[in-house]
């Protein structure tokens, strides 16, 4: 055993571990930060694979831009401190969660384990492996890449357009309400979820700094 | 460092890395300090220690570590008191990897300005979880105002970065700096200024201190904080302008580029940076700050599309010289 792979090792418990108590959790913005948490060490198991530049790009993306979404998203809603009773799943989800969990994890393990159990990399001849893969996606798979870019430039229009249309609406119906007792049930969503969230965990004022 | 044994030598570079990293942000803190006091012909600073208020610094540093350690009753207790540490860890490991000159490095790493983008992101978790934990309205709202304003502002600076390292043709900030030649400085000029104005929001420094405006929500996510972690985050906001201005003064300024560099690269680097550094304490003096809307308005509208044009001039650039 050398030292990587005790690294390794290490790495990949905290990976697994941080991911069981993710889904495991009772605190809603906890299982995002031991999301955030199992991401990371990932982007170190692939560090400590030699592949420096997918573990950048992974700690780029997941850590930097998905998790902080989900983290932002959460905060728009009642994110309570503590466990709640009312998000909380019942007991036959948990164990349908469980089964259907450990079953993609065996049917997963059963198909990629034979196919990489003789995979091999050389880590102790430090190569480069920036340009290979920029070859590869650039040169090799250039469509496919195009192609997906392509359709992320679709969703990110259409998500554009969908928003449009909503606003739209809400400006036609606050043209149509000249008068005043017309019932406003299209509030800015902005506003209306700030004041849901930020009332969900108010505390005592006065604690802060002094000076 | 050759002659040393290996272990030793990583021992050595990170105790330096860790020395840097305490004695620039205080440098800057002070230059911050001082420059604005002239500016605005603030006497505060100017008095402590006697002449030109040189103590003003240490006094503060005392007082934040008198002060007492307070945790809000309600407040969600790990993550509060680990959110100044998330904050302040990931410009350690981006200081690390920027170079002074090509041997004045804390760890040569082959694509480095993809490490310092990727760890620059992460701190604003310690934002998110210092705003959340602290279980404050004021501090909710500053988090959040901080999470748009950093997803806003990464990707312009991505952008920007994106077309320095394609011009050098390198992820590695040694190799970029070498290939950094004085007419770059007009040809790159639209991406400087677009990524000096998303590193100025990254750091959430006035004019877009909208997070913490405290004129609005108190002081935003560390409203709640005191003593020696409210100090924390305060030592991560500097070490972010060392850390942006080192980066900007590396990819757009030539970093160690100058007379007698070859013994005096990493002054040059550390002058060019400071430069920088005193750029952005004079633009928090003069600018008012801005309103979220404008915020937004100018990450999407202004720096977005600059950065993609200054991609294109520098994708024809690289084609037409190679």
């Amino acid at each position: 055993m050398t030292t990587r792979d005790i690294v390794f090792v290490a790495v990949g418990a905290v990976t697994a571990l941080s991911a069981l108590l993710s889904v495991t959790t009772k605190h809603v913005v906890h299982a995002a930060l031991w999301l955030l948490v199992s991401l990371g060490s990932l982007a170190g198991a692939y560090l400590v694979l030699g592949q420096e530049l997918v573990g950048l790009v992974q700690l780029l993306v997941y850590v930097g831009a998905i998790v902080v979404l989900v983290l932002f998203a959460l905060m728009l809603t009642r994110a309570p401190i503590g466990p709640h009773a009312e998000i909380d799943t019942p007991r036959w989800q948990r164990v349908a969660g469980a089964v259907l969990g450990g079953a993609t994890t065996a049917l997963l393990a059963s198909l990629l384990l034979p196919l990489f159990a003789g995979a091999t990399a050389d880590l102790d001849r430090p190569s480069t492996t920036t340009p290979q893969i920029a070859q590869a996606i650039f040169g090799t798979w250039v469509w496919p890449f195009e192609l997906l870019s392509v359709l992320l430039l679709v969703a990110l229009v259409g998500a554009f357009a969908v928003s449009r249309i909503v606003l739209q609406r809400d400006g036609a119906d606050r043209h149509d309400a000249d008068h005043p007792d017309h019932p406003d049930h299209h509030d800015s969503h902005d506003d209306g979820d700030r004041t849901a969230a930020t009332t969900a965990v108010t505390s005592e004022p006065g604690t802060g700094r002094v000076g | 460092m050759s002659g040393l044994p290996p272990w030793l030598e990583v021992v050595v570079r990170a105790v330096a890395v860790l020395a840097a990293f305490l004695v620039l942000p205080l440098l800057v803190g002070q230059t911050e300090h001082k420059v604005m006091a002239h500016m605005q012909g603030r006497l505060g600073p100017m008095y402590a220690g006697g002449f030109h208020g040189w103590a003003q610094l240490v006094a503060d540093g005392v007082k934040f570590v008198q002060k007492e350690d307070i945790t809000p009753a309600k407040a969600d207790r790990w993550a509060f008191r680990l959110a100044p540490f998330v904050a302040l860890i990931p410009y350690l490991m981006a200081l690390a990897v920027i170079p002074l000159s090509p041997t004045v490095v804390g760890a040569d790493v082959d694509a480095s300005v993809v490490l310092v983008l990727a760890v620059i992101g992460v701190g604003v978790i310690g934002t998110l979880m210092a705003g959340w934990a602290s279980a404050n309205k004021y501090s909710l709202l500053g988090a959040m105002r901080a999470a748009a304003q950093l997803v806003s502002y990464e990707l312009p600076m991505v952008l920007a970065v994106a077309s320095v390292a394609l011009a050098a043709g390198s992820l590695s900030l040694v190799s970029i700096a070498e290939a950094w030649k004085p007419w770059w400085l007009l040809w790159q000029l639209p991406g400087a200024i677009v990524f000096l104005v998303a590193a100025l929001a990254e750091l959430q420094r006035p004019p877009f201190d909208m997070p913490l405006a405290d004129s609005e929500i108190v002081f935003g996510a560390f409203t709640e904080y005191t003593g020696l972690r409210f100090a924390f985050f305060l030592l991560a906001e500097y070490a972010g302008i060392v850390v942006m201005s080192l980066l900007f003064a590396v990819l757009y300024l030539g970093g160690w580029s100058g007379p007698f560099e070859q013994w005096l690269g990493w002054l040059w680097t550390l002058l060019k940076g400071f430069l920088v550094a005193v750029v952005v304490i004079w633009l928090r003096v003069s600018w008012p700050r801005m309103r979220e809307d404008q915020l937004q308005r100018l990450a999407w509208v202004w720096l977005v599309p600059i950065a993609l044009l200054q991609l294109a001039l520098t994708a024809v650039g690289v084609v037409m010289t190679s």
